[in-house]
């Protein structure tokens, strides 16, 4: 029987002989990464165990993105601490403000995450990599800690499901209508500790920031991480980006897969995911008349070029709503300036919106856009829990950035079709 | 080792941002945490509850981000342990590695009521509901997160590991 790419992932980064399903074995890892949330309780632990040494200091990136910019005197007093480590270990790749972007855009971005590799991250969105034909898992800050200090980390084997996408995709759907169906069809937790692997016809036209985009949202259906297999588009993106050699693994001809689940995309239309969950996905022509508040573009789900651009598609000669506060934020320092570049940056400030430096603060409810009490957001991020975004009787409804984009226009949440 | 407390309630799919929501994560200190725990479900919860209390929940426990402040804030609470129908990967492995007792039992989540209190042998995994005088076995832990218990987390684990690796040199 042949093995999926996911085996041989585990294969090459463990001394575990025939491990199967279910079987916890401890791996090497190709890199490690945490953020200013995640960092300084790792770095506590860290130097609590009595390590005295990062593992490999070429292989650890340290990225304060969450409430960085610093938003208020503790943040400033965590970011310190990340700093402090990474100067005392000689981290070759921490990040600081300005040149910092979204863990999980920057990384890929820069080459620093490859295929074929075995990632570590504090952070749950770290299957966003998965994209690439790595393997990425998000961990705690003590699992970090392991991780730094011995380049190792224990998992369990998962099982791996297979979703396979065919047909032809409608206009302005994109990777994040496929992923909010997907969840709202398997739940939001119906791949709870599995690979949940990306396949089909869709997703080989589909482009990098797409697939980047369904992999981050994985871990919303419970996945341990998502995955792509490796085409001609991944070794495009990564050519030129790539910091160290790596290697491509693909699936043999007759694995088998704990389930297989197959898609036709004809019919789906962009999605919006309702209050409290991601798993809540209506399609947009069922949605209604829902007034909203904000509008926010960004983040490690959909703040990268493609996403940017067709916001400013629709956005272009348009004016946000009165009523409605548009925050766009790319996902990197690049990004940013890629944008601005293409003048998608005018368009946005001249339609009325704020552009912000790279950070997870709105996605979060940190900073930079919280919604008060009884508030309403469009959002093109991950989670729309009680409280994501501010205060708990608020409610954030996730979509891709066309929908967002015309729901800042209109004042509703609305499809680009309605945008004259 | 035997815990006995009381139980406080939840649904299913309760996620990180619930648990500990991120806008108090600019600290990583246990007592801060702990003042908010389950804010966003039950502002009442920190206030009513007691140390030694137990948390039952449904499907999913802790879904959503790798937050480890949201078991830590479990646990500076006071909460003894999480009994679920199931946990989030994330949130399940957070939880060994600091230490704090978890299990799994649909059929107990199903059974047991607000204010019921419970013993749990953590060797063993079994649970009493001394309320109903039900006895529920759980599974047993894999060898390895039975070590890691032992210890009383991945901190212990990790010490060890790297003694061992220096003698090995």
């Amino acid at each position: 029987m042949g093995k999926t790419l996911v085996e041989k992932i585990l294969s090459a980064h463990t001394d575990s002989k025939d491990f199967k399903v279910g079987d916890i074995i401890i791996v090497k890892l190709d890199f490690a990464f945490s953020n200013d949330i995640t960092a300084p309780l790792a770095i506590k632990v860290f130097e609590e165990s009595g390590a005295k040494q990062v593992f490999d200091k070429k292989r650890i990136g340290i990225i304060p993105d969450h409430f960085a910019p610093n938003k208020d005197v503790k943040s400033a007093e965590q970011c310190k601490t990340m700093r402090e480590f990474a100067h005392k270990h000689h981290i070759e790749h921490y990040f600081e403000i300005g040149k910092m972007g979204i863990e999980h855009a920057l990384l890929p971005e820069k080459g620093l995450v490859l295929p074929g590799d075995l990632v570590a991250g504090a952070d749950s969105h770290t299957d966003t990599s998965g994209a690439l034909g790595a393997f990425a898992i998000g961990v705690g800050s003590t699992d970090m800690a392991y991780a730094i200090a011995t380049g190792e980390v224990w998992l369990k084997v998962p099982p791996v499901i297979r979703l396979n996408y065919t047909g032809k995709l409608n206009k302005w759907v994109s990777g994040k209508d496929l992923i909010l169906y997907t969840i709202s069809k398997i739940g939001v937790d119906g791949a709870n500790y599995k690979v949940m692997e990306f396949s089909g016809e869709v997703i080989k036209n589909l482009s990098m920031d797409n697939r980047f985009t369904m992999c981050n949202m994985a871990i919303e259906a419970g996945a341990k991480t998502g995955i792509i297999e490796p085409d001609e588009k991944t070794i495009d993106y990564v050519d030129s980006r790539a910091k160290r050699p790596y290697k491509v693994f693909k699936n043999d001809s007759d694995v088998t897969y704990e389930k297989i689940i197959d898609y036709d995309v004809s019919n789906i239309e962009p999605q919006v995911s309702f209050p409290h969950s991601p798993g809540n996905a209506k399609s947009i022509s069922e949605v209604g008349n829902i007034k909203i508040d904000q509008s926010i573009i960004g983040s490690c789900t959909n703040g990268r070029m493609e996403d940017l651009r067709i916001a400013a598609e629709i956005l272009k000669e348009h004016s946000v709503h009165p009523e409605v506060r548009l925050i766009v934020f790319p996902a990197t320092q690049s990004i940013y300036q890629q944008a601005l570049k293409e003048g998608l940056i005018d368009i946005f400030i001249s339609a009325g919106a704020a552009v912000s430096t790279p950070t997870c603060g709105p996605c979060i409810g940190g900073h930079m856009g919280l919604l008060a009490k009884g508030e309403r957001s469009i959002s093109t991020t991950n989670r729309n829990f009680v409280g994501r975004m501010g205060h708990p009787e608020s409610e954030v409804y996730l979509s891709n950035p066309a929908v967002a984009a015309a729901s800042a226009i209109l004042g509703k949440i609305a499809s680009p079709e309605e945008v004259k | 080792m035997i815990i006995k407390g009381k139980v406080w309630k939840f649904g299913d799919n309760i996620d990180t941002d619930v648990i500990i929501p991120a806008r108090y994560l600019n600290t990583s200190d246990p007592k801060e945490l702990a003042m908010h725990c389950m804010e966003n479900y039950d502002a009442n919860f920190i206030k009513e509850m007691n140390p030694g209390d137990i948390v039952v929940a449904g499907a999913n426990f802790g879904c959503g981000s790798s937050r480890e402040h949201a078991p830590i804030a479990l646990k500076a609470a006071g909460v003894s342990c999480v009994i679920a129908k199931s946990f989030a990967r994330i949130f399940y492995r957070n939880a060994v590695n600091i230490g704090l007792p978890i299990f799994e039992s649909i059929e107990l989540v199903d059974e047991c009521s607000k204010g019921d209190i419970l013993e749990i042998d953590t060797d063993k995994g079994i649970i009493k509901n001394l309320t109903t005088n039900k006895v529920y076995n759980t599974t047993a832990l894999p060898e390895f997160i039975q070590k890691i218990i032992s210890l009383g987390g991945l901190k212990a684990y990790l010490k060890e590991e790297l003694k061992r690796r220096e003698q090995n040199v």
